[in-house]
């Protein structure tokens, strides 16, 4: 489903934080153009 | 063996609403609506107001963090119904009070006050148990509405209210350079006013002369600094400067939200080492936090709560057998190489500092993660962080086979607290129990507190990097209790 997919990750602090999503979809193919992590406190 | 105790600690909050404006986000928001800023002022909480709120005097120490498990939500109608200003730990101060702690802590002419609002504060402040005639002279005579009308319409000075009323204006120091700017300037100088408050506090409850304090740590999140170096520091010099600590030196420890767990590991370490006998952690109010939250506050009709400048102060020294002791060998920390998951980050703070000193997560009596107040987070969708952190540290006992799954909720309760700290970045930090923890060890309520904070070193864009670093606090064995 994300093989070759373009993807812009947004992560969260206390959630999942973006270098997660990214190895995360990488390992399933994804191109991750950006990535980026917030914090909402 | 020279343990590293820690002997008090001090919390302030300043009550600010009239630099609410000032805050990051309303500031950014009112320059694109400035019909805004009426809204904003119209969800201004009072003095009393701020004082009855029952997070802030848990914040001071008049009531247990656990006691709002019994104070029905919403807590901002639901008062406390005694105006104490005062507390075990230190004081909820009016803004008039903190405008003229912020003008004693100027020491370059960057506060200029209305002529007629100084008797005002000197009125207040000369009956404050911190500050004596040498600092109220520092108020000076103040200068005519006219003159700081025509420093804000001909020097970009920033205004400073009273309400609606103009009571003086904040200078910049360069007319180029932008870390010298008035704004800029304004949310240094509320980090030292803020953050020497809070050590006359705390020398002043642990009746320690200025003159024995050896160093000093800021864990504040100002960027002291100037063109060329930005950022460059040591707000803590500047801070024992005002408190009288003539023989001390100082430094800042930067780690975002986390730095006060840092500052406490290194001032630890620093008596324990022999190096220092008494160092001093502080850290002052974060002006950009304020109203950070507040589109969540009008959206749903509540008052904004993000009005206070938080300041904290710990006091650690030399084993004195009665202080509760910060146990190096169980420091942990989120190392370089770690992953960035939640579980990831939370077994480097918790499970590998635990099993490395042959604990169990069941064996510490009481957490303390980043301790933010829900009721200011909540409203904008950010979750409630304090409880976020005791269900993944639950998950961990239940990955460790120590609870059933079932019991998550009831480990939450008996482990964890709710927040009540002001969302001022470091001030959260875990830290705001450390009073509260000090107390139930030396009455022999508890053996020992699990400190611990993340800081989101990301959002400098230098790295993607996580952060956060832990402690477990632990009764003094000399103790009688």
């Amino acid at each position: 489903m994300f093989e070759n997919k373009k993807i812009i990750v947004f992560g969260e602090r206390d959630g999942v934080p973006g270098p997660v999503i990214v190895e995360l979809l990488q390992s399933i193919g994804a191109d991750i153009v950006y990535s980026v992590t917030e914090c909402f406190v | 063996m020279n343990e590293p105790v820690i002997k008090g600690c001090a919390y302030l909050l300043a009550h600010a609403p009239d630099f609410v404006r000032y805050g990051s986000k309303p500031e950014r928001e009112i320059e694109k609506n400035s019909a805004l800023l009426d809204d904003i002022n119209r969800h201004l909480r009072s003095f009393e107001e701020a004082v009855t709120y029952p997070p802030n005097q848990v914040f001071i120490g008049n009531l247990n963090p656990d006691e709002l498990n019994d104070i029905p939500d919403p807590w901002y109608k639901n008062p406390v119904k005694q105006l104490l200003r005062e507390g075990k730990y230190g004081e909820i101060m009016p803004e008039v009070e903190f405008y003229g702690v912020l003008k004693i802590a100027d020491e370059f002419d960057l506060v200029w006050l209305d002529e007629g609002f100084i008797p005002r504060i000197r009125e207040k402040l000369a009956q404050h148990p911190l500050f004596n005639e040498k600092d109220l002279q520092k108020l000076d005579k103040g200068h005519s509405p006219e003159a700081i009308k025509r420093k804000i319409d001909n020097e970009v000075s920033a205004p400073l209210y009273y309400g609606s009323t103009v009571i003086g204006c904040f200078n910049r120091h360069h007319d180029e350079d932008v870390t010298l700017f008035a704004t800029v300037l304004m949310e240094n100088l509320i980090g030292k006013a803020s953050g020497a408050l809070v050590v006359r506090h705390l020398l002043h409850k642990t009746k320690l002369a200025p003159e024995k304090v050896g160093y000093l740590l800021s864990c504040s999140e100002e960027a002291v600094g100037d063109r060329y170096n930005r950022g460059g520091g040591n707000l803590a010099k500047a801070i024992g400067e005002m408190c009288g600590c003539s023989n001390a030196t100082g430094s800042d420890v930067k780690a975002f939200c986390s730095a006060p767990i840092y500052a406490l590991v290194h001032a630890a370490s620093l008596v324990k080492s022999g190096v220092f006998d008494n160092v001093v952690v502080v850290g002052g109010g974060c002006l950009p936090k304020l109203g950070m939250k507040y589109q969540g506050h009008l959206s749903h009709e509540m008052p904004i709560i993000e009005d206070v400048l938080g300041g904290i102060a710990f006091l650690v020294g030399k084993d004195d057998g009665i202080n509760p002791v910060i146990r190096l060998d169980s420091v942990g920390f989120h190392s370089i190489g770690t992953s960035s998951s939640q579980q990831a980050i939370m077994e480097s703070l918790v499970l590998k500092p635990l099993q490395k000193i042959g604990l169990k997560l069941s064996d510490v009596d009481k957490y303390a993660t980043e301790m933010h107040n829900p009721e200011v987070t909540l409203p904008q969708g950010s979750g409630n962080v304090p409880l976020n952190n005791y269900r993944m540290i639950a998950a961990l006992a239940v990955l460790q086979k120590e609870i059933a799954k079932k019991d998550i909720d009831a480990f939450v309760r008996q482990y964890g607290m709710p927040g009540f700290a002001p969302t001022q970045g470091h001030i959260p930090a875990a830290v705001p129990y450390l009073g509260h923890a000090i107390d139930a060890m030396k009455t022999g309520k508890m053996k020992n507190a699990m400190f611990l904070a993340k800081g989101s070193l990301f959002l400098g864009r230098m790295s993607h990097l996580s952060d956060g670093m832990s402690f477990l606090l632990e009764k003094n064995h000399a103790a009688k209790n």
